[in-house]
């Protein structure tokens, strides 16, 4: 199966959810319009506001339900007969509480047919440095994978992927198809480019390379007070290597198409995921006998 | 028995001047992307406003702005006081002529002696803030005329040492070198062909004729830097001891660090309720 990715990176306007989504959908117009080879379009976490919000969360948050209308409405009149699929981030309310959320969307040129495939709430919220996530946002609890009609895939959303759990489980559930969307302050300028462009890079290969997965990966752009976001999204395939990369700083889309019959190759090449498959079950007593021996410390 | 061959990792001491080392061509583009980003796509402002003193910190931003919006929406303004130095003049002049972008020279020596003629027995230190404020009041002044934003100039290492003029020096409202140490500064300027003459001279805050900064803090800028790249590393008094560095410098350097957290701050505001403004109420500054 082949699938026509495409990425897209642009500089949010804080706060400004609408303006946000007519810009979402102007990269959905030149898709269709220039056709640029698109079955998915992606695009980064928190595209819908800007990252750094605070408690403008509150002010920033939709539901899933109002971002498929919002979009659905706004795709119609350069609608494509065939569908187009929708990778995006933003700020959630959810049953209550807020979350840093992606959307799986599928937009169709009968409104109706518009619909929400998967969303995904953020597993690993960073707090720490610059980062203040669980001040303003409540965790998710699943690493999910999905139907789509491609074949299976995930969604996760930046520091989900710095655990390489995170990865493992979605590819030991059937994901072979990695959505990453992702905001990523630069800092670090003393190698050859900016420091956590070059772990974002050995990320996304390691995780693609171990599992036999492909990565495709929507990073955002803009200054947030003072704070620069890198971009620079990338589609990695499963032999871990980039085959296209966006520039750093810098408004643009790349695609790709990818082939999913190359998953057998790489595993074949480097059966990881087999093994650890075929270790799992001792790998899971080993994790439960560390989560009971942590308990029990802890209560002491 | 054959013996194998031991290598050794090197001291940390080694690396120090390596890890402050900066990709200069790639922190141009960084921060000549912040200054579109903040000024023209966030605030709006497409013209810039820089107070030259002949030095490097404030020539590296008026070449940063004039890479970023263009030399013709750059205003160097030189601000001397009557003590200033004569070369701080020729030094910002070189800057302006280099670039080709706009300046005015506002002398500010009768709005100091202004105040300060109520006050003769001010000291060096009140003469130097009143100074610095002075500048700012012409600076803000002049971009509200010229329809600009004034980019403020302060490295690192004098943030982290207190060495400014609280609510002077750190007012302007973005500051594109702020996380740069003072040694870090230097690479960049020689990367953007900023003067040699103005990067290898001994920096000076200029306020008292012959005063040097090194001279003022005690230490050098590369010993300081180095020091409080491993302070703000979170390293102990003792570690940094052990990689060799001189202990009484490394107090003197954490002395003026510790005794300066307010001057990177807001002023305190009385707490009366659950909606205080930056407790509870949260906003970042671009929302």
């Amino acid at each position: 199966m082949k699938i026509r990715v495409v990425a897209v990176q642009f500089k949010p306007r804080k706060g400004d959810v609408e303006h946000n989504l007519d810009r979402v959908t102007d990269a959905l117009r030149q898709v269709v319009e220039d056709n640029v080879p698109a079955d998915v379009v992606v695009f980064p976490e928190t595209i819908s506001s800007g990252y750094f919000l605070e408690g403008g969360v509150r002010e920033a948050a939709r539901t899933r339900e109002q971002i498929l209308e919002a979009l659905a409405q706004r795709y119609q009149p350069f609608a494509r007969q065939e569908p187009l699929d929708v990778v995006l981030g933003f700020y959630e309310l959810w049953r209550g509480k807020y979350y840093n959320s992606a959307l799986y969307l599928t937009l169709s040129a009968e409104p109706e047919a518009c619909r929400i495939v998967h969303t995904h709430r953020k597993f690993f919220l960073p707090t720490y440095g610059v980062f203040q996530e669980k001040r303003f946002v409540a965790r998710g609890r699943n690493i999910e994978v999905f139907q789509t009609r491609f074949g299976v895939a995930t969604v996760l959303i930046c520091e989900d992927v710095w655990h390489s759990i995170t990865g493992a489980i979605a590819a030991l559930k059937g994901a072979e198809v990695f959505f990453v969307i992702a905001a990523s302050p630069g800092r670090g300028f003393h190698g050859e480019n900016v420091d956590n462009v070059m772990k974002w890079q050995q990320l996304l290969c390691n995780m693609a390379e171990e599992h036999g997965v492909w990565v495709v990966n929507a990073s955002l752009v803009g200054f947030e007070g003072g704070k620069g976001f890198v971009g620079q999204s990338m589609v990695v395939n499963p032999f871990g290597q980039i085959v296209v990369s966006a520039p750093l700083m810098k408004e643009a889309m790349i695609t790709a198409t990818i082939d999913t019959e190359e998953i057998a190759i790489a595993r074949a090449n480097a059966p990881l995921l087999a093994d650890l498959e075929a270790g799992l079950a001792d790998l899971l007593i080993e994790m439960q006998e560390i989560a009971a021996e942590q308990h029990a410390r802890d209560r002491q | 028995m054959s013996k194998l061959e031991v290598i050794r990792a090197p001291a940390h001491t080694h690396d120090a001047e390596e890890l402050l080392r900066i990709n200069a061509p790639l922190v141009a583009e960084w921060l000549v992307e912040f200054l579109r980003d903040e000024m023209i796509r966030r605030r709006g402002f497409h013209r810039a406003v820089v107070g030259l003193s002949g030095g490097v910190d404030s020539s590296v931003t008026a070449f940063l702005c004039a890479r970023a919006l263009g030399a013709e929406n750059v205003w160097g303004i030189r601000m001397p006081y009557r003590t200033s130095s004569v070369e701080s003049l020729e030094h910002a002049q070189l800057v302006i002529d280099q670039l080709g972008i706009h300046s005015r020279t506002i002398d500010i020596t009768p709005a100091v002696d202004g105040y300060l003629q109520y006050e003769p027995d001010a000291d060096g230190r009140r003469r130097g803030n009143v100074m610095a404020r002075m500048r700012m009041i012409v600076l803000f002044d002049l971009s509200a005329k010229l329809n600009a934003l004034p980019v403020g100039t302060g490295n690192k290492t004098e943030r982290l040492f207190g060495y400014f003029t609280w609510h002077a020096d750190d007012s302007p409202p973005i500051n594109p070198l702020g996380d740069l140490f003072k040694t870090q500064v230097w690479q960049l300027a020689r990367y953007l062909g900023v003067p040699e003459v103005i990067v290898s001279k001994p920096a000076s805050a200029d306020l008292i004729v012959g005063q040097t900064d090194e001279d003022d803090l005690g230490i050098s800028y590369h010993l300081a830097d180095q020091i409080l790249y491993f302070l703000l590393r979170g390293y102990r008094v003792e570690q940094i001891e052990e990689m060799g560095y001189p202990r009484e410098k490394i107090l003197l350097v954490k002395g003026r660090l510790e005794s300066t957290h307010w001057k990177r701050h807001l002023p305190t505001t009385a707490m009366l309720s659950t909606t205080s403004i930056n407790d509870y109420y949260l906003r970042p500054v671009d929302y």
